[in-house]
């Protein structure tokens, strides 16, 4: 993975500094609420109901058992013992003082981490394929453009005062599992006819209370001309976005507003300005791509015997190898996937005791490298076929091991009112509920693939919009309701989920979800998944059995 | 009134006349909207000229002015508004402009680095006394990824 220089590291010693100068004049009443409150975003904290909350930057997903200790120390000394992984592959803290927020970004620049621009109105954490570098469908590894990409979002001098929120993801793969099509700028690595990498551009696409899917302004751009045209986008979005009204300043809506094809010749104009003399050299390229070089994978992996006899013996270690693991580029090793989606725990949160443990699996079984993805998971991603059963029944005794990843209860869940500001209704509690209802695992494992996704209001930081069935939180006069959509996806095919009906009241969710399943599983054919299914037979036999008591 | 210009402070010897003002002798500021109004008849007079430019407006209008001015002056109504930080950039790297870029208004010490990373080597803030921290401010980093303008 990436390892900071002295250029890197000088850079987030230097941005502690200015933070705790910041805070202290804040403290002190010399600077103002608002004043402060741009600031701190800016460094990753919000005020939330109860303290604030610090979100800390894991770049495109990658981190080392360092990393992991250290968040499981600030764990321990900052906050309640535990943290939460996002769906930015970021993670948060949702107790600490702010007063002591300064020392906590001290003590992450000690081992490279950071937490700027995790929020506020500028370009956040650059977001990938979570099995970028090891997965079977890769046309290039995308984590060399994302940390070429996170240094120039980094403190970006004319772009840090956005009209709103800026988010990119890149995908190298065939398969999209970077929902590039919802973010303000998707990148897709791809090869021209002599097969050279380029990138094609998408923007616009993005979830909140306007969701829209990303459209192609360019379908190839030479490697070298990344940053200046991402320059030259920034800067169209930068001057003519809109600043009167805050649920219309993303880019999506200008270019909506604008129509592609005049925001398409804005953007090349003014690239077409800037763009020579400032490329990206093969050089800098390689320099970076060198510190994502493959680790030393053992040639002989496949050879390994046990692994196939574990799977014969043991259905449990089976089950978990079938819907926890994925497929790896080199024979003989396997991703796998950690999953925070147990039933007894809310979606995303891992404790300081956890942590610790996966530092010391990452170091005995992967390199010392983990990922987080944007469905609130992690992964060990280079595993060695020998070595899963024993990291299963580690695993498996942390409570980390629940082989649902892929399934119903794999729920990507926002924090809710529970701990949001600016949630109008419950969420953790909900995916309890609804995991309960669906506690038996053979009956999980026969649905299959479905992805529910719930956010506590319409911002949809849990991307419900698309989710195959999507949860939304409503008030209504005070009282929690849920609006229920259907068929939406966040990959290839990427699509808005539809709207069911009338939103349901808190205590009919669990029964209309599980309602919902119990339709897709009369009527599918044969091995259809539920997105196939829905798409067959549209939204009408779900919500006449939703609605057939009403 | 003092203010800092390529990191030094000095004494703002402008004259920052509004729209139903006179001109009077010396180096003044007037809006854009007036400027591009009475250009025409200053061409002969005596003192250097200047602009202020709020956030909305467009520089490219200065593109056949800008060897008359010799100072700029970027508005901030809001510090959170980052056009002016486009401007800057455009008036340096597009237009050429070689004078006096000056920032005015609502904006925060913080935003200094950046500025002055966009082009902008003067600077009044809005609280005399602020004047040391923003100097300080200045050289609140010491690298950085991007490249400046020139």
């Amino acid at each position: 993975m990436y390892q900071y220089n002295e250029i890197d590291q000088t850079l987030v010693d230097e941005r502690v500094a200015q933070f705790r100068w910041q805070t202290e004049q804040f403290l002190r009443g010399e600077l103002s609420e608002d004043r402060y409150r741009h600031l701190r975003l800016r460094n990753g904290i919000y005020i939330q109901t109860h303290a604030p909350m610090l979100r800390i930057a894991i770049p495109y997903g990658v981190f080392n058992s360092k990393q992991i200790r250290m968040l499981a120390h600030i764990a321990r000394t900052y906050d309640k013992n535990y943290c939460h992984f996002t769906t930015r592959q970021n993670v948060q803290f949702n107790w600490p003082k702010l007063e002591q927020t300064p020392d906590i970004l001290a003590e992450l620049a000690t081992v490279q981490m950071h937490a700027i621009q995790t929020s506020g109105n500028c370009m956040r954490n650059t977001t990938s394929d979570h099995l970028a570098g090891v997965c079977v469908d890769e046309i290039e590894d995308p984590r060399p453009y994302c940390e070429i990409i996170r240094q120039w979002t980094t403190l970006h001098p004319e772009f840090d005062y956005l009209p709103r929120k800026f988010k990119i993801a890149v995908s190298g793969a065939l398969n999209d599992r970077a929902a590039t099509q919802l973010h303000d700028i998707g990148l897709h690595l791809v090869k021209d006819e002599a097969g050279v990498i380029g990138f094609k551009v998408l923007v616009g696409g993005g979830l909140g209370r306007t969701p829209i899917i990303g459209k192609v302004i360019r379908p190839y751009l030479e490697q070298q001309h990344l940053l200046s045209y991402l320059e030259a986008i920034l800067r169209v979005y930068n001057l003519f976005g809109r600043r009167d009204n805050k649920y219309k300043a993303r880019i999506k809506i200008l270019l909506k507003e604008t129509g592609i094809e005049k925001f398409t010749a804005l953007v090349e104009q003014e690239w077409q300005l800037i763009k020579d003399g400032r490329e990206l050299s093969a050089e800098r390229v390689e320099e970076i791509k060198a510190h994502f070089a493959p680790p030393a994978y053992d040639n002989n992996a496949a050879d390994d015997k046990n692994f196939d006899q574990h799977l014969v013996k043991d259905n449990a270690f089976a089950t978990w190898v079938k819907y926890n693991t994925t497929a790896h580029k080199i024979a003989g090793y396997k991703a796998v996937f950690i999953s925070l989606k147990s039933p007894d725990a809310p979606p995303g949160d891992m404790t300081d005791a956890q942590l610790d443990a996966i530092a010391h699996l990452a170091d005995s079984y992967s390199f010392g490298e983990v990922r987080s993805t944007h469905r609130q998971n992690l992964i060990l991603a280079d595993v060695h076929q020998g070595d899963l059963y024993g990291l299963w029944q580690q695993l498996d005794a942390l409570t980390l091991a629940t082989p649902n990843i892929g399934t119903a209860t794999d729920m990507i869940c926002c924090p809710g009112l529970d701990f949001c500001s600016l949630a109008n209704s419950g969420t953790i509690g909900l995916a309890k509920e609804i995991n309960e209802a669906l506690d038996n695992m053979d009956y999980l494992h026969d649905i299959g693939e479905v992805k529910i996704n719930m956010s506590g209001c319409m911002n949809g930081c849990a991307h419900q919009s698309v989710g195959h069935i999507g949860i939304l939180g409503v008030d209504k006069k005070g009282v929690e309701w849920y609006q229920i959509t259907l068929g939406g996806s966040s990959d290839n095919e990427a699509a808005i989920g539809e709207r069911l009906g009338p939103s349901v009241a808190k205590d009919e969710v669990t029964k209309a979800i599980s309602t919902i399943l119990a339709v897709y599983v009369q009527q599918r054919l044969e091995d259809e998944s539920f997105l196939d299914m829905f798409k067959r037979v549209g939204i009408t036999p779900f919500k006449e059995q939703v609605y057939a008591d009403n | 009134m003092q203010i800092i210009k390529d990191k030094h402070i000095v004494d703002d010897t402008w004259q920052h006349i509004s729209d139903d003002e006179t001109i009077p002798a010396g180096d003044v500021t007037l809006s854009l909207a007036r400027w591009q109004q009475e250009k025409h008849t200053l061409l002969h007079r005596a003192g250097q000229m200047g602009v202020r430019l709020g956030s909305t407006d467009d520089v490219a209008v200065l593109a056949d002015d800008i060897k008359r001015l010799a100072l700029i002056e970027l508005v901030f109504a809001d510090f959170a508004d980052g056009r002016s930080f486009s401007q800057a950039w455009l008036l340096r790297e597009r237009l050429g402009y070689s004078g006096e870029l000056r920032a005015i208004g609502n904006y925060m010490p913080d935003q200094a680095f950046y500025l002055a990373r966009v082009g902008v080597n003067a600077f009044q803030p809005e609280k005399f006394a602020d004047l040391p921290v923003m100097l300080a401010k200045l050289n609140e980093f010491s690298v950085h990824y991007q490249r400046s303008v020139h």
